[in-house]
């Protein structure tokens, strides 16, 4: 039990010590972690991990190695990830099959495994430490803290990293004074909207109230998005320690996560690590020997999209329908069960223990002259480095997408990229030089949104994409108010139109007009930011838009309607593996047998074809195209 | 359906009874309920009604508002394709449409053999591995259509046969 800040200083210290012998090998022993983000656990790395014990123990060498998982490495297309300290050498794509060797030839006889080193796409070199990889050279860690290093399930191992260092030091200050040291910071919401968090903690500290309640926003529901589950799951104690900081300035004695029920493992780490800080005297009455105490308490959403938002949230917790709640009053003022409440996302708690322990000031250092700190996205889509990334405020999408990001696979054309969810916008090629901050996204007609960011390549329909958002919309709409309820789906009924083919020029004014009414009238941010994806590619990609409702054609080839598969009779050589996998039936030799084949070619009836795909899947010869 | 028999009744009122400390703790009820028997019919929420003191009315409300809760029985299989952007620009689309295909069944529907629930996911976060599918929580990385008929058919031979199906 930890009672009082000297001992926690005194454990902290042991801590920290125990934990940097482990990274640099003092003890004696080899290190072997693993990573355990949700990507690499359905990759495999439990197994991998399993393979590691049995091996370590058949051979006997417990005794100088070491394995254990920590959270997400964040380079997720390149996992499953096996670390090895102190040499820090880094393996990628590992699977169960290659354990043996990385035993034998790294553990047992001291020489890297070449082949399972990560090798620079730019300058085919292997590279065998993690921090020159250029997908890590430019990000900078604030809210991914310990993520990737630590165990997450072990919280000495937290405490060797500086966790409760945060705490510690706002207890020794006055609620205002940890309120000022967050405002100054400038740091703003992580959940979207960008609203300065120390503002919000002041309306709820500004309430008279026996009862207030701090809410972590983990309902991370944006399609794309994973830095808060990565976080959790890497973590868990930031989050909570951010939690407990907030709960201290407003003069709040209970904390409610309310995580999506799709995160199993995220809500099984934040179980353990609330459970260990509980046993440990860190969560309780009378928190390091002050008058402070204060408990964490877990809530499973229950798979809707809407309870992102904050008054819909609260409902939530509250069993009831997780529709929106009208604002004014605000939660700050009358939110949990009728008493003064904030909600404040992951990633922006992840980031208070950082500005309590390291000052405002550090924190502030970073970023641009109204968006301060760092950002986590989760960058996915057409991206050769699909991951999760945290980079300084500022950053520009270039550097985002091609240093970081690796480019576009397979030669393609960088087309757009969606940031924040089906609440943004896409922004193209023209933007890409554009830093990276919360107001400058909205000026160029997207947002920063929670942190999604998918890169779209040539072979992207934006009608398509659009149509796909607002089905989203319109499925997780709640129903309560009108203009969203009705506006989304008449929406969506005109970009299927539009996609079918059957669309009108008359349909994008009305697309247009739709847009305003919903945007201006929705009560929650789910409709008022609705339109988004719609308005910015009908602005950027009107040409789409057009070549769908009046040349009947889908540039990209998406559109199933308005694309057709063609066999390109002269490469044909006739084997007749097409037509073999042809549902439809569709596919039939012709007599044309061109100059130099044996065989006649196959044709397809496209009146009967289902465009499934499959024909152009199986040949080898690439003689079958969309058009 | 029956009528329940005293054993799941004793069960839901256990369930009922875990968060009496709580002060709203429809949700919790209601998800472990879920969890235990993969759905929550009229019957069961009216136990809960009577243990609670909150409406049917209000329950049924909450339960059909949830896509995590469910009115009807899932499959034994219930086969969660992820359609969150990553992975739909990838191709999801076209793997979810294959399995309705070959299964027979829409998204959200069950086979009439109850074997396969066929769910639409938003996304599960696996983006680096996309498109995902899940079934009955193992994850299936980097799946496209052509893969689809042979998961099946796996899942199909394991059902018949108790073990897998040979590889060819």
């Amino acid at each position: 039990m930890i009672e009082n800040i000297e001992m926690l200083e005194s454990h902290s210290a042991e801590c920290t010590k125990a934990f940097d012998k482990k990274l640099k090998g003092i003890d004696g022993k080899r290190h072997i972690i693993l990573c355990g983000g949700t990507g690499c656990l359905s990759n495999h790395s439990t197994e991998i991990q399993d393979k590691f014990e049995q091996l370590i123990k058949e051979k006997n060498i417990g005794y100088k190695v070491e394995v254990n998982q920590v959270g997400c490495f964040g380079f997720c297309s390149q996992g499953p990830f096996v670390k090895i300290y102190p040499e820090e050498t880094l393996y990628r794509l590992v699977s169960v099959n290659d354990v043996e060797e990385i035993i034998e030839s790294d553990i047992i006889n001291n020489t890297v495994v070449e082949r399972l080193l990560y090798v620079d796409p730019a300058t085919n070199e292997k590279i065998s430490k993690q921090d020159d990889i250029t997908f890590y050279k430019k990000q900078k860690r604030i809210a991914l803290h310990g993520c990737g290093v630590i165990n997450p399930e072990d919280i000495n191992e937290a405490l060797g990293m500086g966790a409760f260092k945060g705490l510690k030091r706002a207890l020794s200050m006055s609620r205002q004074e940890v309120i000022d040291e967050v405002l100054a910071s400038g740091i703003r919401g992580r959940g979207g909207a960008g609203f300065p968090s120390g503002r919000k903690w002041q309306f709820a500290y500004n309430v008279e109230s026996d009862e207030k309640y701090v809410v972590c926003n983990g309902d991370e529901g944006d399609p794309g998005a994973f830095m808060d589950r990565s976080i959790l799951e890497g973590n868990p104690l930031a989050v909570i320690e951010g939690m407990m900081i907030a709960g201290y300035a407003i003069g709040a004695k209970n904390g409610y996560f309310y995580v999506r029920a799709e995160y199993p493992i995220a809500v099984n780490r934040l179980k353990i690590a609330i459970k260990q800080a509980e046993e440990m005297g860190l969560l309780g009455d009378n928190i390091l020997g002050t008058d402070f105490s204060f408990r964490c308490h877990l809530r499973l959403g229950a798979g809707a999209f809407v309870c992102g938002e904050e008054t819909a949230l609260l409902n939530s917790i509250e069993g009831k329908r997780g529709m929106p709640r009208p604002r004014p009053p605000f939660p700050a003022v009358k939110g949990l069960w009728g008493q003064p409440t904030i909600i404040n996302n992951v990633e922006t708690l992840a980031c208070i223990p950082f500005i309590m322990r390291e000052g405002a000031q550090a924190f502030s250092s970073v970023g641009t002259e109204n968006s301060k700190g760092t950002k986590v996205f989760a960058l996915g889509g057409n991206v050769n480095n699909v991951g999760l990334v945290e980079v300084p405020m500022g950053t520009t999408l270039r550097e985002l997408i091609f240093d970081i990001g690796g480019g576009i696979p397979n030669g393609k054309k960088f087309k757009a990229i969606q940031t924040g969810g089906p609440s943004g916008g896409c922004l193209t090629e023209e933007f890409l030089d554009e830093p990276i901050d919360f107001d400058n996204l909205v000026a160029k007609g997207s947002m920063m949104g929670s942190g999604g960011a998918i890169v779209m390549d040539e072979d992207t329909c934006m009608v398509d994409v659009a149509k796909f958002y607002m089905e989203f919309i319109c499925d997780e709409s709640c129903g309560k108010c009108s203009p969203c309820r009705i506006g989304t789906k008449r929406m969506l009924e005109i970009l299927t139109r539009i996609t079918e083919g059957q669309g009108t020029m008359k349909d994008l004014e009305d697309l247009e007009e739709l847009s305003e009414t919903v945007k201006a009238n929705s009560l929650c941010a789910l409709g008022q930011t609705a339109a988004n994806p719609v308005t910015s590619t009908l602005k950027h990609f009107r040409d789409e838009y057009i070549a769908h409702i009046v040349d009947k054609k889908c540039p990209a080839h998406i559109c199933k309607n308005l694309m057709q598969y063609q066999i390109n009779l002269d490469k044909c050589v006739g084997c007749g593996l097409c037509a073999k996998g042809c549902p439809a039936g569709c596919i039939e030799r012709t007599y044309y047998i061109p100059e130099g084949h044996k065989l006649a070619s196959f044709n397809i009836d496209t009146s009967k074809c289902v465009k499934c795909g499959s024909c152009m899947a199986a040949c080898r010869l690439k003689a079958i195209s969309k058009n | 359906m029956g009528k329940l028999n005293a054993t799941a009744v004793a069960k839901i009122e256990e369930i009922c009874s875990r968060y009496t400390d709580e002060k709203t703790p429809l949700m919790m009820i209601l998800s472990d309920i879920q969890n235990e028997y993969g759905y929550i019919p009229l019957e069961v929420q009216e136990i809960v009604s009577k243990h609670t003191g909150i409406s049917v009315a209000e329950i049924y409300g909450v339960v059909t508002f949830y896509s995590f809760f469910s009115l009807t029985p899932k499959g034994k299989y219930v086969i969660g394709c992820c359609l969150g952007t990553a992975c739909y620009v990838k191709g999801a689309g076209e793997v979810i449409d294959r399995f309705s295909e070959l299964l027979n069944i829409k998204p959200g529907e069950t086979t009439e053999d109850g074997l396969f629930t066929l769910d639409a996911l938003r996304c599960i976060g696996a983006c680096g591995i996309a498109p995902a599918v899940t079934i009955n929580g193992k994850v299936y990385p980097k799946l496209d259509s052509t893969k689809v008929e042979d998961i099946i058919y796996q899942y199909r031979w394991n059902e018949t046969h108790g073990e897998e199906a040979p590889t060819a």
